[in-house]
């Protein structure tokens, strides 16, 4: 029993590791998290645009969205972390990382959002004038609830890309679970064990969420239209 | 601070994006082909009824691969492999090998829903003009679904185009990596980044327009 505690083994260098690790998963959820809440509410904001919004707006917002999921995430992060730096901006990369990634579930949001809302048959919008409801009393009361529902299982799709792309923050220096995981393979050298223990928390995480996801797509499958 | 532009940075760099860019494409492609043979091997063990011992061990691959973090698993294939005595691969063949599992658990979804969504009729006009089974499988089912799925197939091949900017992790010369190069050699940020996302859109508009046609062409009759 003690031997699994030795210096050596996976557990000791674990137990060595720990707090590194922890601050880690912390970074990770953190990243998450602020990824995820950039995401939804400048996310609707901007699926509103690309459905209701004057021309010019609308077509700012289009040339943004594809160019946005046209490029790889990755190419997205270099880009803000190097170019802050050079028009001046001092962020962390954190921050960068964040921003980056955000303004890509952005594009991915405000897309799933425009979808579902043009996925609502025009007889419902049309009810809703009829009863005298304005543009936001419709939109409040008749088509979002209806969007909201259609947009939550792909959205949740997102989500969890999201959670997977926040691993590419550590290729900007970003202290996440990945980084912390890669420290502490270089100094005990067990690359598959700790890669694949990092795997294991990833999976756990995201397969939580696709599942949350999955429970929500059964609860809201009795609407037909 | 002054910001100088200079584009001949990247014109002096032609040569390595255009390899870059080639790298990135085979890559993809190559992952898009054998993870398509996996996927749809995958997804007709999944709906068939006799090999049900082996629908458990595939739910378990497509769950987890399409769970985990791309570039954990890319650290995991070249990093861990190595210690558990697994050797041979360069970092391209360990990215490429990482991308193909990627695939493949994507496309036994795309596959399991294409073979899920061929009208009965198909088949049962097949069974009608007297196909045996298998006959009815490889002249009926095969080309049906191969026409349902082509969409997810270009997206697919999209995204996976995208993903082997991860490859730079490991130092793969695509052209992520080389937009570090570069970067890192003349500090001309905004010229090396902007390049090199104007021939990821491009390249992936290109591909998604030339593709699109191939699509109207086999668009299925329902």
């Amino acid at each position: 029993m003690m031997t699994l505690f030795q210096p050596g083994h996976f557990f000791y260098e674990v137990w060595i590791a720990r707090g590194v690790l922890l601050s880690g998963l912390a970074i990770t959820v953190a990243s998450a998290a602020s990824i995820i809440a950039i995401g939804l509410s400048v996310g609707i904001l901007g699926g509103l645009c690309l459905t209701y919004a004057a021309r010019p707006i609308r077509w700012v917002m289009r040339a943004y969205v594809d160019v946005v999921r046209g490029t790889p995430v990755l190419v997205l992060i270099f880009f803000v972390f190097y170019g802050t730096a050079i028009i001046g901006i001092d962020v962390s990369p954190f921050v960068a990382g964040v921003l980056a990634i955000g303004g890509f579930c952005v594009a991915h949001t405000a897309e799933t959002v425009r979808g579902a809302l043009e996925s609502i048959p025009q007889a419902q919008s049309d009810a809703a004038k009829a009863i005298g409801l304005g543009f936001w009393g419709r939109l409040v009361h008749a088509l979002g609830p209806q969007a909201v529902r259609r947009a939550l299982p792909p959205w949740i799709n997102t989500a969890v890309e999201m959670v997977k792309g926040t691993t590419l923050l550590s290729l900007i220096g970003v202290v996440d679970l990945l980084l912390a995981a890669q420290q502490a393979v270089s100094r005990s050298f067990m690359a598959m064990e700790f890669y694949g223990a990092c795997l294991v928390v990833y999976v756990v995480i995201c397969l939580g969420i696709s599942q949350l996801g999955a429970l929500v797509e059964r609860r809201l499958a009795y609407i037909r239209y | 601070m002054q910001y100088f532009f200079n584009w001949d940075v990247v014109w002096r760099a032609t040569d390595k994006l255009a390899y870059g860019l080639v790298l990135g494409l085979g890559m993809a492609t190559f992952a898009l082909v054998v993870g398509s043979v996996i996927g749809l091997a995958s997804a007709l063990v999944l709906t068939s009824p006799k090999l049900k011992a082996l629908h458990r061990p595939v739910r378990w691959y497509v769950e987890i691969i399409r769970n985990s973090p791309l570039l954990v698993l890319v650290f995991f294939v070249y990093f861990g492999l190595p210690q558990a005595g697994i050797r041979g691969l360069d970092n391209i063949g360990s990215f490429v090998l990482t991308l193909t599992l990627y695939a493949g658990a994507y496309m036994t979804e795309v596959f399991r829903g294409g073979l899920a969504s061929i009208p009965a009729r198909y088949i049962e006009s097949g069974m009608a003009i007297g196909l045996s089974g298998r006959q009815c499988f490889f002249f009926v089912t095969l080309p049906v679904m191969f026409r349902i799925v082509l969409p997810s197939l270009t997206n697919n091949l999209i995204s996976l185009f995208k993903d082997t900017a991860l490859a730079s992790a490991i130092a793969v010369p695509e052209l992520t990596h080389t937009a570090r190069w570069i970067n890192v050699q003349t500090f001309q940020v905004v010229e090396a980044w902007t390049s090199v996302t104007v021939l990821y859109l491009v390249v992936s508009y290109l591909i998604a327009f030339v593709l699109r046609r191939v699509e109207r062409r086999y668009a299925v009759i329902r």
